[in-house]
């Protein structure tokens, strides 16, 4: 069966081992009116992984996914698959697939019509696409519907088809343009983990655009978050979520607390900060070059943090901050706590209380408060 | 001139009388779920007297001429209805009364020529418009401008055009040009408004999936545009068949059908003439007809596809 699809440019990746590394050096794309839409990217994405681009919109994710498919010229700089320099390349010569926001299914023509069309286009004959397109359609278990029209199906339904339609010619990279937008919350838990199952499967590369911190987080093997165009930072998922590097990423990643202070004391181990009405917080030296007086932000998990009263000594014991219950949400695993801060650098403050030891001992929305972190769990943002 | 506007108005309102028959059901239904008589506001009156004289001038000279023509042989051009029969229609097409018959050999190949043409250029012209170029809404108004021009008046330039050349005018040149200039327009129109919604997704997803431009073309883009180059087809057609003011002078010695009718109002004094309309308004009518059935056919076998997502 292989053999009827194989073509010269795109051969089938041996099975068994990776495919798919791609690189990019200095990928940049300015648009005729001026805007730099990808300001030279320099990113390598190992072969047979899942990554995430990940950013706010406007921030060249899409255009990023869209020059490695072949559907944007870029201004400068190389696309590099399994060492091969693509740029400038057709969709077919680079062994690429890309699944469409919308899915972008043909409405005229049937699942079975759809999934085939990659082989149509190549001329192979109609009973034997056919017989290829089954077996794909069986992988994303559509066999049942394969008759059917696009208008026909629900959106996960149209998403299995554009997984199939996609993966037909056996691509070594499968581009994903914010797949799962079109589908409502409970579609959108299921499909991401059957997207995760398929890259496993498959052994290729996916690369995924997504707007969504969570499902990101979820699905990837790395992250790279973007800002304006740049790359924030590129990491393993934990990482990110346990050690954004900016400002920026610990507040696009979500669940982090951002404080700033002044440098009054450091050594090779701790770096002391003054913060706003006599608070200090201690946290751990890490390789960054300090300086007497800089400001530093840092930044501590929200389930890292804890809550308790106000205690009748005024002063205050290293790494905590004073405020003010602001709203309380119970989410079932944890109590969510606002607490208007003291501190004008920082007004809001988020923590995360355990359950079980938030209703031991509960505050109140209005009760004054304390919020407190052990000295390791924060760290210096640059 | 005025005799035979009643005649071109006809291919025009099949999409109004549509119209008018998909709203009342709307307000029974709406009256059925308020489970009340609905109290309504003095502009539904208003829109409905101005409704009732629409129609009652639009269709009733219509009802009046297909009554008329099927008068007995002893008939007048008024009523009363003297008998019925088809007397009229044996005179017309015994060619006594006028050549109809080739009056239809001409003007049915001339707006098949001229429907091909359009679909062909407005399609073309549809597809190159969705790439900003230099000057191209420049090129776009002086394309729309053409529709407010008189008809009558741009016959006649044709006309002296072709004199001034020494070239004798006919039904295939100088009235093809003349029909052009109404209906590529009309098509450059809807062909924007029906690219306007097309989704480029599908041209790049045919793309990625290795298909060439032609392939793109022929595969993706034509068969999912294919309601709104039927339309095209249908204005192209219809709008050539009935077209008057621009076809005087210039279809040369061969009349179209409603040169054709034009000059029996001038001669014929018997109900052949409304005869004759009947007959042309059924022809409209089975071209639209079969047009709308497939676009009806092609719009269920796409189910609720989402074509502008």
């Amino acid at each position: 069966m292989a053999s009827t699809i194989s073509s010269p440019e795109a051969a089938a990746p041996a099975r068994g081992e990776p495919n798919g590394g791609v690189v990019l050096a200095g990928l940049t794309k300015r648009f005729a009116d001026g805007l730099v839409a990808v300001d030279g990217i320099d990113l390598r994405i190992e072969p047979g992984t899942y990554c995430c681009l990940l950013g706010p919109s406007g921030c060249g994710k899409t255009t990023m996914l869209r020059m490695i498919a072949g559907h944007e010229t870029p201004s400068e700089g190389a696309i590099l698959i399994d060492g091969r320099n693509v740029t400038g390349r057709s969709p077919r010569e680079r062994g690429t697939a890309m699944m469409f926001q919308n899915y972008a299914l043909f409405p005229h023509l049937s699942v079975r019509d759809n999934v085939a069309f990659a082989l149509r286009v190549r001329g192979i004959d109609r009973k034997a696409r056919l017989r290829e397109a089954d077996r794909v359609i069986e992988q994303v278990q559509l066999s049942a519907l394969a008759e059917r029209l696009p208008g026909q199906l629900s959106g996960g339904q149209q998403q299995r088809v554009a997984l199939a339609r996609a993966i037909i010619m056996r691509p070594t990279v499968l581009l994903l343009d914010e797949p799962l937008s079109a589908l409502d919350e409970f579609l959108r838990l299921q499909m991401r983990g059957e997207l995760r199952g398929m890259q496993r499967e498959l052994g290729i590369t996916f690369i995924h655009v997504t707007h969504t911190q969570l499902e990101a987080i979820a699905v990837a093997d790395q992250v790279v978050v973007m800002d304006k165009g740049r790359i924030a930072q590129s990491a393993p998922p934990r990482e990110i979520y346990a050690q954004p590097r900016t400002e920026y990423v610990a507040a696009f990643i979500g669940g982090q607390n951002v404080l700033h202070g002044q440098v009054t004391r450091f050594d090779d181990a701790c770096v002391t900060l003054a913060g706003a009405n006599g608070a200090h917080y201690v946290l751990p030296r890490d390789a960054a070059p300090v300086a007497q007086g800089q400001t530093l932000s840092f930044a501590v998990r929200r389930d890292r943090m804890g809550v308790s009263g106000e205690p009748a000594d005024p002063s205050f014991a290293p790494n905590t901050l004073g405020g003010r219950v602001r709203e309380l949400e119970y989410q079932g695993i944890y109590m969510k706590v606002s607490v208007a801060t003291d501190d004008p650098a920082t007004p809001g403050c988020v923590v995360y209380v355990e359950e079980n030891t938030f209703f031991r001992d509960p505050v109140s929305v209005g009760q004054r408060v304390r919020c407190h972190w052990a000295f390791g769990e924060a760290h210096g943002l640059a | 001139m005025s005799d035979a506007e009643p005649i071109m108005r006809n291919s025009l309102s099949l999409p109004r009388s549509a119209t008018a028959a998909a709203s009342p059901p709307r307000a029974e239904r709406a009256a059925r779920v308020a489970g009340d008589v609905p109290r309504r506001a003095w502009t539904f009156y208003a829109l409905a007297a101005f409704f009732s004289a629409y129609v009652l001038f639009l269709y009733g000279p219509m009802l009046c001429m297909y009554v008329l023509s099927f008068q007995g042989p002893q008939g007048a051009l008024s009523f009363p209805m003297r008998g019925w029969s088809l007397h009229w229609f044996q005179q017309l097409w015994s060619g006594r009364t006028a050549d109809l018959a080739g009056a239809i050999s001409r003007s049915i190949p001339l707006a098949l020529i001229v429907m091909a043409i359009t679909v062909v250029f407005s399609v073309a012209a549809g597809l190159g418009f969705r790439r900003r170029v230099r000057g191209s809404s420049a090129i776009f108004y002086a394309v729309i401008v053409s529709l407010t021009a008189p008809g009558y008046i741009l016959g006649i330039g044709i006309g002296l055009m072709f004199s001034l050349f020494g070239w004798q005018t006919s039904w295939f040149s100088s009235a093809l040009g003349a029909h052009l200039s109404w209906t590529l327009p009309f098509g450059v129109l809807i062909t924007f408004a029906v690219f306007g919604r097309f989704n480029g997704a599908y041209e790049e997803a045919a793309r990625d999936l290795g298909a060439s431009p032609s392939q793109t073309l022929r595969m993706v883009v034509l068969p999912i545009l294919a309601p709104g180059i039927i339309a095209i087809a249908l204005f192209g057609f219809t709008l050539s068949y009935d077209e008057f003011a621009r076809t005087l002078q210039t279809t040369g010695p061969s009349n179209t059908v409603p040169i054709e009718i034009w000059s029996m109002t001038q001669n014929v004094t018997s109900p052949a003439i409304y005869a004759l309309g009947t007959v042309t308004t059924a022809v409209s009518f089975l071209f639209i007809g079969t047009a709308l059935a497939a676009v009806t056919l092609i719009q269920r076998r796409r189910a609720a596809a989402p074509r502008t997502h």
